[in-house]
């Protein structure tokens, strides 16, 4: 089995490409679980058909100790297994205990044993890897491939550099790696130019650029993935690239991440070609 | 009257524990770690937590508790705390030289995400440990489970250290679970007894019952050596004593290198102690030695004498799973009542199986686990017994009821002899009834009128 962490900066699009490439994993004919670490419990919505999950700590606090698995895993979009981690409301508690808390849980129980027959088990991670609750699903023994997904905006890139960095420390006393940038097009100037050096200079590759498209925001809107919504159009086949590129991928590194001063030279060098 | 204000009127109750059944992870963790020979257990965590519990265990063992920790501050919680982990390891291994230190988490540390695996990879890489020295490491947070779950997850951390060569070494592991170093030491004698080469882990006799000869031992000279837990995985097989205690680790030892395992009873009381033996007799292949079916013998006997005093009377215990679970059968086996028993540490299998041995009595038991003694107080005034078995903290509510009360399980913060004298086996069951038949004709004896005042009892 693949363990798959998907980073990137709030608002970037991890949960909707996470999911909308979980579909084209699926088409593949893949057993894919999807983890989301995420206290608002949206990572799963597409796969879903809307907001039916309930997460692993409402279960853990309603229910105490006995947690069953089928409370928590729902099955999804052409099979998929779907888990939200869940959290405190914004301002209280702590988010980051809350994904320690559930990834023991789903061990414990058994979710990721080999007779459920997973090929990727993907987890999508809040925003930045901002404390070590956040870090967990990339400790030694679980996912070991990362995918960052930015776009070329700054704070973007900004972000995926402060990640690589979260990833380095890591990388020094375990497996995981970094399997490449997901390029998430906001129709910056030369954004694929840009993050295809960006990529270059962290060690590692853009594994795909997905463009823009609105039929993402319409598949949103009837709570699925481009895939399943309109299967003929052209962003579902973006989707089925990503998915393919990352079935097929070769490349794991440890990161090189840049100085602050290089990757605005980046920026700057790119930004005012035009 | 100390509780006087414990109603006995019981309302539901959902969000509050009083007198709690349990203490923290890292007491547990922290016991199981002394239980290396040549081990310093390390907290990493804030000071405070590592204090207290070292004070717990002092209390309870009459003994000098030797621990480190990461001493978090104000940064160590912002930052995290491998910097003063490494520290830490550079230190201890400077001044105080131990063969292997055991660090467990606290609620903070945990909280924060500390990855001690992590920490202790990139020490390795940067030369921090000196040849021969190893760390092992649990995840103990205190807002999960209880000092049992701290004990069984050190406990478990080390089978890390188990190794397989391929060649079966004949031996059985034997995990006593948390007893008291007297009762290791009984283990291991019946182990002998029955012919068993065994390898007790942890092994806490020698450690922390040791003799005051003038000359202080930062390492005692018991424990289980690190020789042995890495010859743990060329075992031909391993004894797990309690479900709760010590089953996790025998079941790692299976999974990672293929030692069968059995899980048993703590051998406390008659029939737990039989299956215990047969479990010894099965895996040397041989009949019992007549020494042990003479101890057996023995504990028999004195059960059918005083059954009359023991027939049909009420007990309310409390305590650890695995113990009350053995402790109930004893008593059952002897027709006493268990009627109210309570443990702090959570898991509903407790109450399942305390179900299960109190079937055939005519009573519906009160049994809760994740439950407190507060509740137990409770129970006693709505439906009063005649025994109370239990910690030192029970003395509050057998002074207010005024009941006979026998000290068994921990802490023991006030009474002596638990470190040396064992309650495992047929000869800890013996002492065990003594204990209890002690303070039934004591009070038999106080509340006798002048003329049944008997001599011979």
């Amino acid at each position: 089995m693949r363990k798959v962490a998907i980073y990137g900066k709030g608002g970037i699009g991890k949960s909707t490409t996470t999911q909308n490439t979980v579909a084209g994993l699926v088409e593949m004919g893949r057993k894919v679980m999807v983890v989301g670490c995420d206290p608002k419990a949206d990572s799963t919505r597409l796969l879903l058909g809307g907001l039916a999950q309930k997460s692993v700590l409402d279960t853990l606090r309603e229910e105490g100790e006995d947690v069953e698995l089928d409370d928590i895993r729902k099955e999804g979009y052409g099979g998929t297994l779907c888990v939200e981690s869940g959290g405190p409301e914004p301002g209280v508690g702590c988010a980051g205990r809350g994904i320690i808390t559930s990834i023991n849980m789903l061990e414990s129980l058994g979710a990721y044993e080999e007779s459920v027959g997973l090929d990727y088990a993907f987890y999508d991670v809040l925003g930045d890897v901002v404390c070590g609750g956040f870090a967990m699903p990339i400790r030694d023994g679980k996912a070991e491939e990362i995918y960052i997904v930015c776009s070329g905006e700054m704070m973007a890139m900004y972000a995926a550099n402060n990640i690589s960095k979260g990833i380095v420390k890591f990388a020094q006393s375990g497996n995981v790696r970094l399997g490449g940038l997901i390029c998430n097009s906001r129709n910056v100037d030369n954004e694929k130019e840009m993050i295809e050096e960006f990529a270059k200079k962290l060690g590692t590759q853009m594994i795909y650029f997905v463009p823009r498209h609105n039929d993402v925001q319409r598949a949103e809107i009837n709570r699925k993935t481009v895939i399943e919504w309109k299967p003929d159009a052209e962003q579902a086949d973006e989707y089925r690239g990503l998915a393919k590129a990352i079935d097929g991928n070769k490349m794991f590194v440890v990161p090189t991440p840049l100085a602050i001063e290089e990757l605005e030279k980046l920026l700057m060098d790119y930004g005012l070609m035009n | 009257m100390l509780l006087r204000h414990t109603p006995k009127e019981i309302s539901e109750r959902s969000a509050l524990t009083i007198n709690p059944a349990k203490t923290c992870q890292p007491i547990g963790a922290m016991y199981a770690a002394l239980g290396i020979h040549g081990c310093l257990p390390h907290s990493h965590g804030s000071q405070g937590c590592c204090a207290y519990h070292r004070s717990t265990l002092t209390r309870h063992y009459k003994e000098p508790i030797s621990a480190a920790t990461s001493s978090f501050t104000e940064g160590a919680s912002v930052f995290g705390g491998q910097a003063n982990m490494m520290q830490a390891i550079s230190n201890i291994f400077a001044v105080y030289e131990p063969e292997i230190i055991a660090v467990h988490t606290t609620c903070l540390s945990e909280t924060i995400g500390e990855d001690l695996k992590q920490i202790r990879k990139k020490a390795i890489t940067e030369g921090k440990f000196p040849k021969g020295k190893y760390m092992i490491s649990a995840s103990t947070p205190s807002y999960v489970g209880s000092h049992v779950t701290g004990f069984a997850n050190m406990v478990t951390a080390m089978t890390e250290l188990a190794e397989s060569t391929g060649k079966k070494n004949g031996k059985v592991n034997i995990i006593p679970g948390w007893v008291e170093p007297a009762d290791m030491e009984e283990i291991k004698r019946l182990a002998a007894l029955v012919g068993v080469k065994s390898i007790l882990f942890p092994d806490t006799s020698g450690v922390l019952n040791g003799p005051l000869s003038g000359e202080y031992k930062m390492f005692p000279d018991g424990g289980t050596t690190i020789a042995e837990l890495k010859a743990t995985g060329d075992a031909v097989g391993t004894l797990a004593l309690g479900e709760w205690c010590s089953a996790d680790a025998a079941r790692e030892l299976d999974k990672k290198h293929k030692v069968p395992c059995k899980v048993l009873d703590m051998p406390f009381g008659l029939k737990a102690t039989d299956r215990f033996i047969d479990a010894l007799r099965t895996v040397a292949g041989v009949t019992v030695p007549d020494e042990i079916g003479l101890e057996r013998g023995q504990l028999v006997d004195l059960i059918s004498d005083m059954h009359q005093y023991l027939y049909h009377k009420k007990v309310a215990l409390v305590g650890d799973p695995d113990q009350l679970i053995s402790m109930t059968e004893f008593l059952v086996s002897m027709d006493m009542y268990p009627v109210h028993i309570v443990t702090g540490t959570p898991g509903k299998k407790f109450e399942r199986r305390i179900k299960e041995l109190t079937a055939g009595l005519p009573y519906q038991v009160n049994v809760k686990a994740k439950g407190d003694m507060f509740m137990l107080h409770q129970w006693i005034k709505n439906e009063p017994v005649d025994l109370l078995i239990g910690n030192t903290y029970c003395k509050y509510i057998a002074r207010d009821e005024d009941i006979p009360f026998v000290r068994w399980g921990f802490p023991i913060l006030d009474r002596q002899g638990h470190q040396y004298f064992p309650t495992v086996g047929y000869k800890g069951a013996l002492r065990l009834l003594e204990k209890i038949l002690t303070v039934l004709l004591d009070r038999k004896d106080r509340d006798s009128p002048e003329q049944t005042f008997e001599l011979v009892l």
